[in-house]
Formats: structure tokens, C-alpha cells, sequence
């Protein structure tokens, strides 16, 4: 029987698996939409923008480790996706994102609504197609997925004109597709891997560096086994917090502009650098020349063209880092002599001294609401569990930093791309996926207000997601770097203006408002959200003037960081080396 | 260095694009490039001509076997192999040079493809360096017009193709 190109796109999505599709209708996808209104198994998210969308079905992605999708209209409905799509895209996340097109035969004609989506969209997709006829849908559908999902995941847009939505043909679901251009490499080279088994069991003062790619491929097990195995301490990117549990006791947190004083200090020291499903983002090498001068590098990713991108490479690992782990621990357990427990006495030390010497700090004793006693607190109230989303900036910084996270797919941020007003819709998505789990959304209030018409989605889908807004009325990672580095000159980072009461915007949407001004209060205004079941915003009124430290200015080694006193008294300092 | 790269790619709408987008988003040169299609009408061959050092090379032959329309990429410059290129010149040569173009063509077994009154229309095959040479010695006869095909090349008997 022949069937419409909706109800194939419909029933091709329910094949995948698919329950979930964020999106909003316009004139070319009406048909889909048509089919949509009685569909029972395929629930249509409708988001307040597309970008809300694609974000969502990324918080999604990103919370289940499935494809997200999205479906959209043509010309403004596409192009409003592509900064998700680019979000996705630098963070390595599987979306199918599905845009309608103008028919077929007025593609290229300018015509009403269209935007030339494969073309724009090229360069932030792993792969796009345009359909251009009803026969090839369920097959592209099938490899739009397949693409996402495998290798090195990505989101790929597929363009679908409206006329092969309306003409019909059988559903013919392939199994099984094979595409001779696509062929990842899944396992690692096993003298490689017996090479970087002898150097780790070798090394003196190694140190692993995980990824998202570990987190992407499932591996948070295995490399908490050769971490332990063989008493590697682990420090991770911001794409790789949860890959390792932030309380055990040889993580080092995050490395990098922001990261700890002894994750950087133990890069620039290490003589080994297991780097897993990393691919050395400058955010996390500072100044390239500089960085880890004194280390071979092992370097294990399912992308070749990530290694030896930026920086040279000893041992390097093509394949899935779950698959090359579990060889890797099974050579050090089977074949390796155990060396290290003598020779790395002095590094564990080491790296006990640094922790000693600068831990992750801030003014404990301030009466003002510091940002980072609001994430601390959110940490303690939660004991670690829930499903942390971030927007950009200070906030995101403060929560990579305040927060361990001990489970994979529990921290929902923009790394790559680091887009502003990815975190709210990224928390429903994540909500949806997970009703009962609690999801937070780490918010600045810049940030929260580029998507938050997604209030609605929450609200009308009963959604309880709960926002915690730092609220220093300020672009304040912007304003950080203008009173660092720009004579506290803040130009356009003042928002104070006009902020919107954030919780009178709550009510309105019939969400729940809550606010805090004073520190006694953050504590009652948290465990009232947390036992709410709705959709919360929580404004927290905090010390405007507080700064992310560490900080690694742009361009320096990453051990050359700076710290608050440094900066505010200088003198002290210049006191105490006499 | 310069490299001749031979990228295998499927035939489909878009192909190029993604190539070309490869090399401009990354800011990779491209000197020349040049696309046909083999004996499977499903599968186009591209010769790029392109410049870097070995780690930019290293990256340019990932980058593009990471493209998900790529079957193979060969680096023809680490291969025994042959190159081509084409050329068209269109010259306007006084009269007392016309002998000399004539000979000239002939010594680099051009062909003379079209003449009118004033012009003589060459067609060289050959490596970069013969075309090259001719080019300068038809330089100073009056060169009006100068079309080249781009590179192509094809690695010797003994290496494997797909
Ligand atoms: C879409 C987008 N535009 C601009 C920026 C540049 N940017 C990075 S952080 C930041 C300030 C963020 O302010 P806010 O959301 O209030 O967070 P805070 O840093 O104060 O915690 C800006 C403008 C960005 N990352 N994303």
C-alpha cells in the first residue's frame, strides 16, 4: 500500500525508535503537522522558537544518549536552528534535525520561505541531505540516523520539500544500510594500545585528560578501571565532566582556562598525557607552545583528524575509546608488570601538596550571596543527583566548578560553541526524557533571557524543571574581562537597566517565581523548588563583582594563572616574599 | 610542499561543495582542481593540487577521508605515479615569429587545435614543468589567451587502485 511522505517520515521516525520530536509548523511541513495531531506514539514537543527546539532535542541527546530531533519549517524556521545545529556540531551530539523545503520545483526560484539549508548549514552538520523524491525517504531517514549516531556523533539535517511530504509511495524500511564512503574506525590499533600499556605502567608522573568522547562512547566504566588499576589521577574537559566521578579520590576537576591550579600545574609537570575523547580545545591548552612541555603524549579519539590537530602526539589511538579501554585494562591486567606503586609516590604527593597549597575557593564568610555558595548548596541539597544544565559564562564556569558530577550525562553545557541561552531548553529536553529526575538549569541573567520564551514549553508540557539564575546584572563573564584586562571599562555589559522581574516573568507564565537577596535565604528558596513540582524560577541577587578564578589569561601557559589576591592586592604579595 | 592529492568520491549533488567548503573553512590553498568521472558513473574523481607542510597535508587527507561522501583519498605525491595537465594558449604572434611558434608547438608536440588571422591556438599536454616551458617561450611571441585543465594524475602499475 502507498503511503504519504509524512506517514513514511512518521513511521520511519517511530522505526528508529524515536518518542520525542521538538519543533513548530509553518506552511511547508503542514502535511507532517496533519499527521502529527493523531499520532499517539510520536509526541510533538512545540517549542517558542526553533532554536528552543533544536536545544531541547539536544538536552535530550545529550541526557539519553539518543538522537534528538527536531522537525521545522522552511526559510526562517530552518535557518532559526542553526545555531543549535552548531551547538551540536562542536560538541559532537547526534540530532536529526528535519527541515521542510519549498517544493521541488520552485527550489532555486526564491520562492516564498526559502532558505537554501543545505547550503547554509554545510559547514555545522556531519552530514545533510536534500530528498528529493518520496522513494529515497525512508532509506535517507534510516542514514540520517545511522550518521548521527555512529563514529563520532554530529547532528544532519535532512531538507524535505513539501511535495514529497503529499506524494506517495510504499514504506519500504531497510534493515540494514551500508554506506561505502562512511566507515569509522572502531577498534584501536593493538600495538598501540600494547605501547601505551607499557608507557603508562612506566610513567612516573601520568595523568589522564578525559573527554566528552568519553561520554559519547559509554566508557566512563573502563576508564574508571585504568584509572584505579593503575593509579592514574584524571583530570577532565568541561565535555568530559561526569566521564569520571568528580568525588573520587583521583579526579583533579576540570583542566584548563578555568580549571583547577592543581589539574593545569599537574599538566605542565605530567611526563605522561593519556588523553581519551579530548581533542585539546585551546580553551583547555592555553598558549600551544607551552603546554605540557615535559609529557609524551597517548592520544585515543574515534576521529583521526583530532589527533595531531594541535598538539604532536606519541601514541596515537584511532577507535572507540569504551572498546580501546577495555583492551587497554585487559593488557595492564594481563600482561603488564605493575610498576608504578614505587615510582609514583612522589607524584601523588605532589599533587596532594598543590591541592593543599590553592583549593577551589571563594569568600566563605561573605554576607552577600556569592554564586558559588549557591551552587555548593545546590550540590549538598541535591547530594549530587540531578541532571545539571548550564547557560554561558560565569555561571557555567561556577557550575563545572562548584558541582561533582559523578554519573555521565548528568552536565548539559555548550562547550565548543558556547552558546547563550543553550541551558533552558537543553533542561526540558532532559526533562522530558527523564520526568522524575531533577533537572536544574545554572542560568546567568543575560543568558536566560535569549530562549526564555521556552517558559511556555515547560510550563504547558508540566515540565518541572527549576532555573537558578545567577543574577549580577551584568554580562558578567564579558564584564570579568573588562575589569581584568580593560580598565574596568564596561562597556554594554551592564544590564541593570532594565532587568525583567524575574519573578513576576515566572508568574506570568504561570510558572513559579522565587527570589533571594540575602545568603540566609538561598537554602529555604532551593529546597522550596526542589519540592515544588513545577516549572521554578529561582532568582538569586548575587555579589556582582565576583570573578571566576583560576583564570588563565587568553594566550598564557595554562600553569600561569591568576587568582583573586593577586590581582586586588598586589602589594601583599610583594610583602610576603621578604 | 606541493601535493597531488586523488580524492574518490560518490557522485552526488553537493559533492563539491562540501570539498571546496573543506578547504575554505579550514584555510587550506587549493591550487588547482580538477573533477571527472570514472567507469562507475557513480563515482567522480578529483585531483587536488594543494600546498602545505606535513602537518597540513596530514589534516587535508583526514579532513577529507572524514567526509562522509569520500571513498579514498590518495596522496599521489608519496606514490610512483604520472601527472598531466592540459593547456590551450592562444597566441598572436607577428608575422616574423609565426615560423618560430609553429616550431615551438611542434618541439613540445603540441597541436595546433585552431587558426585564424591572426591567432594560432596551441594544445599542450604534458607535466607541469614541459608546460611551464613552453608558456615562457611563447610569452614573448604574444600570448593572448591561456586556459590550463588543472592537474590529474594516476599512480604507476603495482599500486593497488580501490
Ligand atoms: C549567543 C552568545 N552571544 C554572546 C556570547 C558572548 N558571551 C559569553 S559569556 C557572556 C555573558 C553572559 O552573561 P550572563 O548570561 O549574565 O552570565 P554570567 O557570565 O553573568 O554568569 C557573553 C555575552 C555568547 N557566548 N553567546
Amino acid at each position: 500500500m502507498k503511503i504519504s511522505g509524512s506517514e513514511i517520515l512518521i513511521e520511519s521516525l517511530k522505526k528508529e525508535g524515536v518518542r520525542h520530536i521538538f519543533g513548530y509548523p509553518g506552511g511547508v511541513v503542514l502535511n507532517i503537522f496533519d499527521f502529527l495531531h493523531d499520532e499517539k506514539e510520536l509526541q510533538l514537543i512545540l517549542t517558542r522558537h526553533e532554536q528552543g527546539a533544536v536545544h531541547a532535542a539536544d538536552g535530550y541527546a545529550r541526557a539519553t544518549g539518543k538522537a534528538g530531533v527536531a522537525l521545522v519549517t522552511s526559510g526562517p524556521g530552518a535557518t532559526n536552528t542553526v545555531t543549535g545545529i552548531a551547538t551540536a556540531a562542536m560538541d559532537s551530539i547526534p540530532l536529526v534535525v528535519i527541515s521542510g523545503q519549498v517544493p521541488t520545483m520552485l527550489i532555486g526560484n526564491d520562492a516564498f520561505q526559502e532558505a537554501d539549508i543545505v547550503g547554509i548549514t554545510r559547514p555545522c552538520t556531519k552530514y545533510n541531505f536534500l530528498i528529493k523524491d518520496v522513494s529515497e525517504l525512508a532509506r535517507t531517514i534510516k542514514e540520517a540516523f545511522h550518521i548521527a549516531t555512529t563514529g563520532r556523533p554530529g547532528p544532519v539535517l535532512v531538507d524535505l520539500p513539501k511535495d514529497v511530504t503529499t506524494s506517495k509511495a510504499e514504506f519500504i524500511w531497510p534493515e540494514q544500510i551500508k554506506l561505502r564512503s562512511y566507515n569509522p574506525t572502531y577498534e584501536g590499533n593493538r600495538h598501540m594500545i600494547n605501547q601505551a600499556a607499557h608507557m603508562i605502567s612506566k610513567a612516573k608522573k601520568p595523568l589522564i585528560i578525559a573527554g566528552g568522547g568519553v561520554i559519547a562512547s559509554g566508557a566512563s566504566k573502563e576508564l574508571r578501571e585504568l584509572a584505579e588499576l593503575t593509579d592514574v589521577p584524571v583530570t577532565m574537559t568541561l565535555m568530559g565532566l561526569g566521564g569520571f566521578p568528580g568525588s573520587h579520590k583521583l579526579s583533579l576537576g576540570m583542566l584548563g582556562m578555568h580549571g583547577t591550579y592543581y589539574a593545569n600545574k599537574a599538566v605542565q609537570d605530567a611526563d605522561l598525557l593519556i588523553a581519551i575523547g579530548m581533542r585539546f580545545d585551546d580553551r583547555v591548552t592555553g598558549k600551544i607552545d607551552a603546554f605540557a612541555p615535559n609529557a609524551r603524549i597517548i592520544h585515543i579519539d574515534i576521529d583521526p583528524t583530532s589527533i595531531r590537530k594541535n598538539v604532536r602526539v606519541d601514541v596515537p589511538i584511532v577507535g572507540d575509546v569504551k572498546r580501546v579501554l577495555t583492551v587497554m585494562n585487559k593488557v595492564i591486567r594481563e600482561e603488564v608488570k605493575e610498576q608504578w606503586s614505587e615510582v609514583r609516590k612522589a607524584w601523588s604527593k605532589q599533587l596532594e601538596a598543590w591541592k593543599k597549597e590553592r583549593p577551589m575557593t571563594y569568600d566563605r564568610d561573605a554576607d552577600i550571596i556569592k554564586p558559588q555558595y549557591v551552587i555548593e548548596k545546590i550540590y549538598e541539597l541535591t547530594g549530587g543527583n540531578a541532571i545539571i544544565a548550564t547557560e554561558v559564562g560565569q555561571n557555567q564556569m561556577w557550575a563545572a566548578q562548584f558541582f561533582k558530577y559523578d554519573k555521565p550525562r548528568t552536565w548539559l553545557s555548550s562547550g565548543g560553541l558556547g552558546t547563550m541561552g543553550y541551558g533552558f531548553p537543553a533542561a526540558i529536553g532532559a526533562q522530558l526524557a527523564f520526568p522524575d529526575k531533577l533537572v536544574i538549569d545554572i542560568a546567568g541573567d543575560g543568558s536566560i533571557q535569549m530562549n526564555i520564551q521556552e517558559l511556555a514549553t515547560a510550563v504547558i508540557n508540566k515540565l518541572p524543571v527549576k532555573v537558578a539564575i545567577l543574577n549580577n546584572r551584568f554580562l558578567g563573564m564579558v564584564r570579568q574581562w573588562q575589569e581584568l584586562f580593560f580598565h574596568e571599562r564596561y562597556s554594554h555589559t551592564k544590564l541593570d537597566e532594565i532587568i525583567p522581574d524575574f519573578v513576576k516573568l515566572a508568574e506570568a507564565y504561570n510558572a513559579v517565581g522565587l527570589r533571594a537577596t540575602k545568603k540566609s535565604e538561598v537554602e529555604p528558596v532551593l529546597k522550596e523548588a526542589f519540592r515544588i513540582k513545577r516549572t521554578v524560577f529561582m532568582d538569586f541577587v548575587i555579589d556582582w563583582t565576583e570573578k571566576v578564578y583560576p583564570m588563565v589569561p587568553a594566550g598564557a601557559a595554562i600553569d600561569q594563572m591568576l587568582f583573586p589576591e593577586e590581582k586586588k592586592k598586589p602589594e601583599k604579595k610583594l610583602k610576603a616574599v621578604k | 610542499m606541493r601535493h597531488t592529492i586523488s580524492v574518490l568520491v560518490e557522485n552526488k549533488f553537493g559533492v563539491l561543495s562540501r570539498i571546496s567548503g573543506l578547504f575554505s573553512g579550514r584555510g587550506y590553498n587549493i591550487e588547482s582542481l580538477s573533477v571527472g568521472e570514472t567507469t562507475d558513473a557513480n563515482i567522480s574523481v578529483m585531483t587536488i593540487v594543494t600546498v602545505g607542510d606535513d602537518w597540513i597535508i596530514e589534516q587535508i587527507t583526514k579532513q577529507l577521508n572524514k567526509l562522509i561522501d569520500v571513498i579514498k583519498v590518495i596522496d599521489m605525491t608519496e606514490l610512483d605515479h604520472v601527472e598531466r595537465e592540459m593547456v590551450m594558449i592562444k597566441v598572436s604572434p607577428r608575422q616574423e615569429d609565426k615560423a618560430e611558434v609553429l616550431r615551438i608547438a611542434e618541439i613540445f608536440r603540441g597541436r595546433i587545435v585552431d587558426s585564424g588571422a591572426k591567432t594560432y591556438t596551441i594544445e599542450v599536454t604534458g607535466e607541469e614543468k614541459k608546460i611551464e616551458a613552453i608558456v615562457e617561450l611563447l610569452r614573448p611571441m604574444g600570448i593572448k589567451e591561456f586556459v590550463r585543465t588543472g592537474k590529474i594524475a594516476m599512480a604507476r602499475e603495482g599500486i593497488k587502485k580501490s
